[in-house]
């Protein structure tokens, strides 16, 4: 790669990856670190998202099917067949890589674009969550629990910190991954893709080829954040995994940070949670008691302010602000 | 116990069968045909804007909401209210429309996506807050009342709606065959450019059929309110389904939704029957994705 460390891409990277490191030693609350590890968990989700919509263009209204692969096969594996998580968690991944390629067989084969394929990932995503609702091996509405046992060798950490940084290491890895890949080849076909398909495919790409690839990488990483998802709450149900709800933040988080950026998803996180506890608290002050909603009235608003006025989201918007301020975009 | 003891209860049993299942069929009809409503505006949306609206659902649950106030705060039956909500939807569809989502999704498919998703979190978040998550009903003196048909019961006012969705329907069809903004409506749908050089105000006719779908809901909301709950998540329930009977039924096409409809109430109310209720829902979700996978264009060959 030429260019220095700073102007290559990964210098960026590695000083926020520090950055995020030595945060836990500043707070060290446990609600702030409960509150920064579910940051990290929405960040991998839609850094998932990212990959598949940002740079190839294939809008997913779905990700939640990928995300509650990930955790139940590493609850399931625990629980109905004694694996230890370590073990299950690249299974997990596996799987979720997997239900990606088979989802993206069959809507690509189809050539399903644009609406269609958003429509056809969201339906993905309500059978699965219906199915795990319904099956007596997935625990049926009750959920699955994950049995208490707190030692490192269970995945499971007595101080929040551990977690945390395990869950930013998932996230350092995407990071420099997306970084890589916006620079290789197949991220220049990915982005091919999603300007002019059938301009890219005249040109000689293989638009199913380079469409499953991503969207196999997407579902491997969204399925990691929900494994992370799974060993945080030591829960987890059909809405919690599979809910509509899991789909909008894979979105939301890019779309606002910047979508198609290696920090956008991570930025967006950060913002859009941010955000939403303080809107929680500023309404719990101002009424003397919680308003269900209001944070998510706030999500929504920000959506169609970003749509309208910061295409890029907010990396975007820097990055107008201070033409020299490069994050590494393809 | 003896042969013919037992063909005589195995005959019985059939005859019950039989008469479950026939009103589990006239059920999900009645069910499908507001179901149908439902997609009626979303087709419409679909085949004139090629947009696929997000909010339908939340729009639609805005709708039960308004019938509910209209209901508890100024006494109004649904059956009444429906003329006053009815224009006042048309107004907020096209004004959404017109000075939101045509405004802020600079023209890209994608975004109308994403503001049509955005303003669906709006509306149903912004109901959670108001309403909280409680699920609410009105009473009406007409809502258990039932008509006898030969050996089944059915509900007067699903039998109401039936009527009435089969009348929208027809009106919805005379509208775009007969009158001048019918006619701009089908102009612009195929072929807005033309439409627009031949002086049709391409904008007001995006607009005027938001508006028209939208309208549709605040119809749906009065003819579904006397016999369903309202909680601010209901519309979710309802715009998959809505969803699936557009594909089906063919994007567009205003008889594809009208068929697609009765088709999925009915599947939706006999796989219920023999699947049991959670089960049931995969139906409909199966066939959502095996039309879309394998046969996008619909049942009906509409153009997809």
């Amino acid at each position: 790669m030429k260019g220095g460390f700073l102007t290559n891409g990964y210098g960026p990277i590695l000083i926020v990856v520090a950055a995020l490191a030595v945060l836990p030693f500043g707070f060290s609350a446990n609600t702030t670190l409960n509150f920064l590890g579910f940051v990290l968990i929405v960040t991998l989700a839609a850094q998932g998202w990212n990959l598949l919509a940002g740079y190839g263009g294939q809008f997913s209204f779905g990700h939640a099917a990928f995300f509650g692969m990930g955790a139940y096969a590493i609850a399931l594996a625990q629980v109905r067949f004694g694996l230890n998580p370590w073990l299950a968690l690249p299974l997990a991944i596996s799987l979720g890589a997997l239900t990606g390629t088979i989802l993206g067989y069959l809507s690509f084969r189809a050539r399903l674009r644009g609406s269609y394929f958003a429509l056809v990932t969201l339906a993905f995503a309500e059978v699965f969550r219906i199915l795990a609702n319904a099956s007596a091996f997935t625990g049926g509405a009750a959920g699955v629990l994950i049995p208490l046992r707190i030692e490192a060798a269970n995945f499971q950490f007595a101080d929040k910190r551990s977690f945390y940084w395990l869950a930013l290491s998932f996230v350092a890895f995407v990071l420099l991954l997306t970084h890589w890949i916006a620079r290789s080849r197949f991220g220049a076909y990915l982005v091919a893709v999603r300007e002019n398909e059938d301009a890219a495919r005249a040109l000689g790409v293989d638009a199913l080829a380079v469409k499953l690839k991503a969207i196999t990488l997407s579902g491997g990483i969204t399925a990691a954040a929900g494994s992370l998802y799974a060993q945080k709450f030591l829960y987890i149900d059909a809405n919690l995994a599979f809910g509509p709800w899991i789909s909008v933040e894979a979105l939301l988080a890019p779309i606002i940070g910047g979508i198609g950026t290696v920090f956008g998803p991570l930025a967006g996180a950060v913002l859009l949670l941010g955000l939403g506890e303080i809107t929680k608290t500023f309404f719990t002050w101002l009424l003397g008691g919680a308003l269900p909603g209001i944070d998510l009235v706030v999500f929504g608003v920000l959506l169609i302010l970003c749509v309208a006025f910061a295409p890029r989201g907010v990396i975007g918007l820097l990055r107008r602000l201070a033409p020299s301020f490069r994050g590494g975009r393809a | 116990m003896g042969v013919r003891a037992r063909a005589f209860l195995s005959h019985g049993s059939m005859m019950l069968k039989l008469d479950i299942f026939l009103s589990a069929l006239a059920n999900g009809l009645l069910t499908g045909a507001v179901y149908a409503l439902i997609a009626l505006g979303l087709t419409l949306i679909y085949g004139v804007l090629h947009i696929i609206n997000f909010a339908h659902g939340a729009t639609l649950t805005l709708a039960m909401f308004a019938v509910f106030v209209a209901h508890q705060a100024f006494g109004l039956d649904p059956y009444i209210a429906v003329f006053i909500l009815t224009p006042l939807f048309f107004v907020m569809g096209y004004a959404l429309q017109r000075f939101v989502i045509t405004p802020a999704s600079h023209g890209d498919d994608g975004n109308i996506l994403l503001v049509t998703l955005g303003i669906s979190i709006i509306i149903e978040n912004a109901l959670l807050a108001i309403f909280r998550s409680d699920t609410r009903s009105i009473d009406v003196p007409y809502g258990f009342s039932v008509i006898e048909v030969g050996t089944l019961f059915l509900s007067t006012p699903k039998v109401i709606a039936f009527v009435a969705t089969l009348a929208v329907a027809a009106l919805l069809w005379l509208l775009l065959a007969r009158s001048d903004t019918g006619k701009a409506i089908r102009a612009v749908a195929k072929e807005k450019t033309g439409a627009a050089l031949c002086g049709i105000d391409v904008a007001h006719i995006y607009a005027v059929t938001f508006g028209i779908g939208t309208a549709c809901l605040a119809i749906a909301a009065c003819l579904l309110m006397p016999t369903f709950l309202v909680n601010p998540r209901v519309g979710n329930a309802f715009v998959l389904v809505a969803f699936t009977i557009v594909v089906l039924g063919g994007m567009g096409s205003i008889g594809g939704a009208l068929a697609g409809g009765l088709i999925i109430g009915v599947v939706e109310s006999l796989s219920g029957l023999y699947f049991g209720e959670s089960l049931g829902q995969i139906g409909i979700f199966l066939i959502f994705l095996i039309v879309l996978l394998f046969r996008p264009t619909g049942l009906f060959g509409a153009k997809a």
